[in-house]
């Protein structure tokens, strides 16, 4: 998410583990329970199904928002965020500080245009910024749910957040939007709920995990449940944190999320604030500073039950097998409008994935258009400035809002 | 694939000033709000006449990705693919009608894209260069040199045009493939329909372009 972001700070702060927590970490755990942001809370009598077969409840589900609903409620468009992402999609991140994580897509007058669309975002399930996971409270026990919550998919996040969408009284969603894991959502949204959903963009992803992409997320939850401090999930209760196999697990994932022409446009084989190499371990190029950064920073933001989760989630996606195998059947009949987007230099969710979708929407005569975007940065480009990007998916909402009858700010079509 | 067709690439954006003849001829084939997969549609201008005069549902089908990123950014639903690849995935009878406009000679198989065509749409439009055209004629013979006109400005070895047709050819194609040919239309070199009617081989030395109107 932070790409490029203090890409060059020193890596001389060391990685705690029980000791002077960083205050970050401390407002982390209490956003599991207690979200800065909105939040709905559903009582035992409104249980969540989950695709594990157990009935979650109570739970809970924390969102944002951004402009307003119209009085015809045919505005609202969902963001479904990224694995690591949260409901803070334009807005100040209460953890990090940091600005929203898309507010170069989502705003006043960007594509998603929160003068002209209701912009909901809810922290998925599973996540740990306030929906429920494994880092919040298990009101049966009073503990952290740890790893006694039950193993939730993507089918369940659309779920908890079909849920919502009820709860705000909408009944159809103008558009479904998101990137990577948030992607697969979007199209899980147009399977499970295409009487709900005017227009689906999914981007950067696929209708299934690969099986380079289960081997990755594997590594880094091997690295989690490596380091002894995980004490086999329970780390909250004993007062530990896995935070240097967290970290790790980050480092590897960060990897995945970039390009070699773009690291190597950034780094190259630069050295880090030294003039020759030193003949040991220390972080010696400016690549594995970068890295170390990424890995020490996102552990005071992320609770690491909550990464087993999310990467889980993905792994068990596999549209396709929800219906007889033959993805085409999972659109059968739709009337929703589809933008499927992927970036050339994407090998996470190379754009073969998304042709896979495309082929089997024209193959349901769905209403698809597909842009693939020319850029060298990998899989994170999604979040990065990409004027084609912006152009095209500015183009198709716009496209979409006539269609729809919503009118541009100011009045008009 | 054409003069025509390249300039107006190259004018993105203003292209509702000059409607291409042969589009206004496609576009009054078409009926009222039918669902239209336009294939080759370059930046949508014929989409886009489609919507907004027919109010079609309309889709484009690319092989370039410019072109496809053209589309989409006006509000029109375009995907990358290759007609001679990418229309088997298309279910029968998925569009009312299916356009191919300008494209069919750039095709590595004509025969089988225009199948395909018949397969998917109840109806089928193809608009194509008449390499019968008299000029084409001309410069073949008195130059002995293959035709280049500002309508067709390719060299043989740099043209996308790699199976040309004459208007007489293209009769004898919907035949062998069993498609009826409702109606058939000229164009001559100011791009205006040709206002009589006349046997094949007077069309096929007037018309620089034709479009025709087919069904299964």
């Amino acid at each position: 998410m932070e790409l490029y972001e203090n890409a060059m700070t020193s890596t001389t702060s060391k990685a705690d583990d029980t000791d002077n927590e960083p205050a970050t970490r401390l407002v982390a755990q209490n956003e599991a329970d207690n979200p800065s942001s909105k939040k709905v809370v559903f009582g035992a009598d409104r249980a969540l199904a989950l695709d594990a077969g157990e009935e979650l409840g109570p739970w809970q589900i924390a969102y944002e928002t951004y402009g307003t609903l119209n009085a015809e409620r045919t505005n609202a468009v969902l963001v479904c965020h990224a694995l690591t992402g949260d409901q803070y999609v334009a807005s100040e991140n209460p953890i990090t500080g940091k600005p929203g994580w898309w507010s170069l897509m989502v705003g006043p007058g960007r594509p998603v245009d929160t003068d002209k669309y209701f912009v909901i975002c809810a922290n998925v399930l599973g996540g740990c910024l306030g929906t429920t996971g494994p880092a919040s409270l298990n009101p049966a026990t009073g503990k952290p749910w740890a790893l006694d919550l039950p193993v939730v998919t993507i089918r369940d996040m659309v779920r908890s957040q079909a849920r919502l969408i009820d709860h705000l009284g909408i009944d159809t969603l103008f558009a479904v939007i998101g990137g990577s894991m948030g992607g697969m959502q979007v199209l899980q949204w147009a399977a499970s709920y295409p009487e709900r959903v005017f227009s689906a963009l999914p981007i950067a992803a696929a209708a299934r995990h690969s099986s380079q992409n289960i081997a990755f997320h594997e590594v880094g939850r091997q690295a989690v449940m490596a380091d002894p401090n995980w004490a086999g999930g329970a780390y909250h209760e004993k007062g530990l944190r896995p935070s240097k196999g967290l970290a790790v697990a980050r480092m590897a994932a960060h990897i995945t999320y970039l390009s070699d022409a773009a690291l190597h446009r950034k780094f190259g084989r630069n050295l880090q604030d030294r003039e020759a190499i030193t003949f040991g371990f220390d972080a010696d190029f400016q690549i594995e500073s970068y890295l170390r950064h990424q890995g020490m920073t996102f552990v005071d933001r992320f609770d690491p039950n909550s990464y087993l989760y999310v990467t889980r989630a993905m792994d068990y996606f596999d549209l396709a097998a929800d219906y007889e195998g033959s993805l085409a059947r999972a659109f059968l009949h739709s009337q929703t409008r589809f933008f499927v987007m992927s970036f050339t230099s994407d090998w996470l969710f190379p754009t073969q994935e998304s042709k896979v979708v495309v082929k089997a929407l024209n193959a349901a005569a769905a209403n698809v258009s597909f842009v693939e975007v020319e850029s060298d940065r990998g899989h994170d480009a999604f979040l990065l400035d990409e004027p084609e990007m912006f152009r095209t998916i500015r183009g198709f909402l716009t496209g979409a809002a006539n269609a729809r009858g919503i009118p541009a700010p100011g009045g008009g079509l | 694939m054409t003069a025509v067709s390249s300039a107006l690439i190259e004018e993105n954006g203003t292209l509702q000033k000059a409607i291409r003849g042969d589009h206004r001829l496609v576009c009054d084939l078409v009926t009222q709000g039918a669902r239209v997969l336009d294939v080759g549609c370059e930046d949508g201008a014929l989409l886009d006449l489609l919507t907004r005069e027919r109010g079609v549902d309309g889709r484009g089908m690319e092989i370039s990705q410019a072109g496809v990123n053209a589309c989409v950014a006006r509000g029109l639903s375009a995907v990358q693919g290759d007609a001679d690849r990418d229309l088997a995935d298309y279910p029968d009878d998925a569009f009312d009608f299916v356009i191919l406009s300008q494209t069919l000679q750039a095709t590595r198989e004509p025969k089988t894209v225009l199948k395909q065509l018949l397969r998917i749409g109840s109806n089928v439009v193809v608009s194509f260069p008449n390499f019968g055209f008299w000029k084409n004629r001309l410069q073949l013979l008195f130059y002995g040199r293959m035709p280049v006109t500002d309508y067709l400005p390719y060299s043989w070895y740099d043209t996308p045009n790699i199976h040309f047709c004459t208007i007489r050819d293209f009769v004898a194609l919907c035949e062998e493939v069993d498609a009826e040919v409702v109606k058939a239309m000229a164009l001559n070199d100011k791009g205006r329909k040709v206002g009589f009617n006349a046997p094949w081989w007077v069309w096929n030395l007037v018309g620089q372009q034709a479009v025709f109107l087919l069904k299964r």
